[in-house]
């Protein structure tokens, strides 16, 4: 196995090239969350935003992720570090699926639930905290699971412009017609996808509401 | 006419300083509501005065009065879209009227606090609405939860509250889908009664239970009101519980009340839509009628 014997012996380059990866996956995605969940929650709550704010998640969605690195290259601060302008970029790739899982999560929670809650002189927000979100939460974590697995993936990409990750060892195996350095980019990436899709499963089935 | 809340009502009469029951006439004057009165004395801890209420195009309750005393279970009987529903939570302002006011206790429910509000009135739906990811036990112990009682007095009460609606112990720590259809209605009960609030206010709550729970719960809820003198407000589409559970009806048809009588009186009663209602229940309800009241 030629690829093993590659990777083994690059063994703290790999290994440094998937700290970057994760770091960059990692950074996106909390953003994503810090800014998708509350946008879920207003848009379950507004019906009147739910459109045009899923709409614009959904547009970002469309542009190819090499042209939004290109295009994002030349603002100041952004393009100053490639890191940077990775993170933002997977944010907002990451930002749909998040959006709209909280979105359907808290809208398919029981509106009896929700009314008897309210009729009880529960606040709204005892209502969110203690009702709408610990039943939603399983359909939100399969949201930000989805996000994951599409920013281990983008994150490669994003090696085009600078930013490192596993995406390195790609590019310079294209670059080298090298099979064994594509591969030592692409197993570990999948890998960690793969790891982050189980992890975030097991945790969205332990907080499974009953 | 149910006999305890007969008297029940003489008794708070009594108490009663002479001049708040001269306001109550002139209230009752005003509002046009004497001649469907009993002669009732004590301050209505529910009144509806001229409420409206109007989704989009739609006139959901129009011209509503009506005075829910102090310990009786008033039943509000009509068909589905009659308003009934919407009466029941313009009480606790999951609604608010278009014109007119509903006052609770005395006191108009739009102003003062609504959370306040709504934590003294209990709340019981068809659907049960239990938490999901609740135990027995916390759903019952919410609202005291939330009132910031001390861990030891919720659970004393929760115990207290399951032994009242005859669940045993063990209960506490399921979870509502561990429950059957009728023990979950149970919990429902127990925790709106959770706060002991003087107010219940109670939406078809039988209603989707097989025949032979829905006859204990009955019964039941007979045996719990007679100890706890509560404030009922009832809704339900079926004649036969109205005439056991009510000490009065409230007749609804689209968004208007059509009159307020008692089971032996619904049942005598020359009013067309009354007469209908008790023509399509059939026999028998006689017998239910002098149920409810023994």
């Amino acid at each position: 196995m030629n690829v093993v014997r590659f990777i083994l012996q690059n063994h703290q380059q790999v290994l440094d090239l998937t700290l970057e990866h994760l770091w960059l996956v990692g950074v996106s995605t909390l953003f994503a969350a810090l800014i998708g969940i509350p946008l879920g929650i207003v848009i379950a709550h507004r019906p009147r935003l739910n459109k045009p704010v899923l709409a614009g998640a959904n547009i970002i969605q469309t542009i190819p992720s090499l042209a939004l690195f290109g295009f994002l290259l030349p603002v100041p601060w952004l393009g100053d570090r490639a890191d940077r302008l990775a993170i933002l970029a997977l944010t907002l790739y990451a930002l749909l699926p998040i959006i709209r899982n909280t979105y359907t999560g808290i809208r398919g929670v029981d509106p009896a639930v929700v009314e008897a809650g309210r009729g009880m002189g529960l606040t709204e927000s005892q209502l969110l905290f203690q009702v709408e979100l610990p039943l939603a939460v399983s359909v939100i974590l399969s949201g930000v699971r989805v996000a994951i697995v599409i920013s281990v993936g983008l994150a490669t990409i994003a090696a085009a412009i600078g930013s490192g990750g596993l995406g390195e060892f790609i590019f310079r195996g294209l670059a080298m017609v090298d099979d064994r350095v594509i591969l030592a980019g692409a197993i570990p990436a999948a890998i960690l996808a793969l790891a982050a899709d189980l992890g975030v499963g097991w945790l969205e089935r332990r907080l499974q509401p009953r | 006419m149910g006999s305890y809340s007969t008297t029940n009502r003489q008794v708070e009469a009594g108490s009663r300083p002479a001049d708040s029951r001269n306001e109550i006439w002139a209230l009752a004057e005003n509002s046009g509501m004497l001649a469907k009165m009993e002669p009732t004395v004590a301050s209505p801890v529910i009144e509806f005065r001229d409420v409206s209420y109007r989704v989009a195009e739609t006139q959901v309750l129009s011209g509503f009065n009506l005075q829910v005393q102090s310990g009786e279970t008033l039943v509000l009987l009509g068909r589905s879209g009659s308003g009934k529903t919407t009466s029941l939570k313009l009480v606790n302002r999951l609604v608010s009227p278009s014109a007119g006011e509903v006052r609770v206790k005395g006191a108009p429910n739009a102003e003062g606090n609504i959370i306040h509000l709504r934590r003294g009135i209990g709340y019981v739906i068809q659907d049960v609405g239990l938490f999901p990811h609740f135990t027995a036990e916390r759903n019952i112990g919410l609202v005291p939860k939330i009132e910031g009682w001390p861990v030891e007095r919720i659970r004393t009460r929760v115990q207290e509250l399951l032994q009242l609606v005859g669940l045993a112990p063990e209960i506490a720590s399921r979870y509502p889908h561990q429950l059957s259809g009728g023990q979950r209605q149970r919990v429902g009960v127990a925790r709106a009664l959770a706060a002991d609030p003087e107010i219940l206010l109670m939406d078809e709550p039988f209603g989707a239970l097989d025949p032979l729970t829905r006859d204990e719960l009955q019964r039941e809820f007979l045996l719990l009101q007679r100890r706890l003198h509560k404030t009922v407000v009832f809704v339900t589409h079926d004649l036969r519980e109205a005439l056991r559970l009510g000490s009065r009806i409230a007749l609804m048809e689209a968004g208007r009340l059509v009159t307020v009588l008692t089971p032996q009186e619904f049942l005598r009663s020359a009013d067309p839509l009354a007469s209908a209602y008790v023509k399509a229940f059939g026999d028998g309800l006689e017998s239910a009628a002098n149920r409810g009241a023994s």
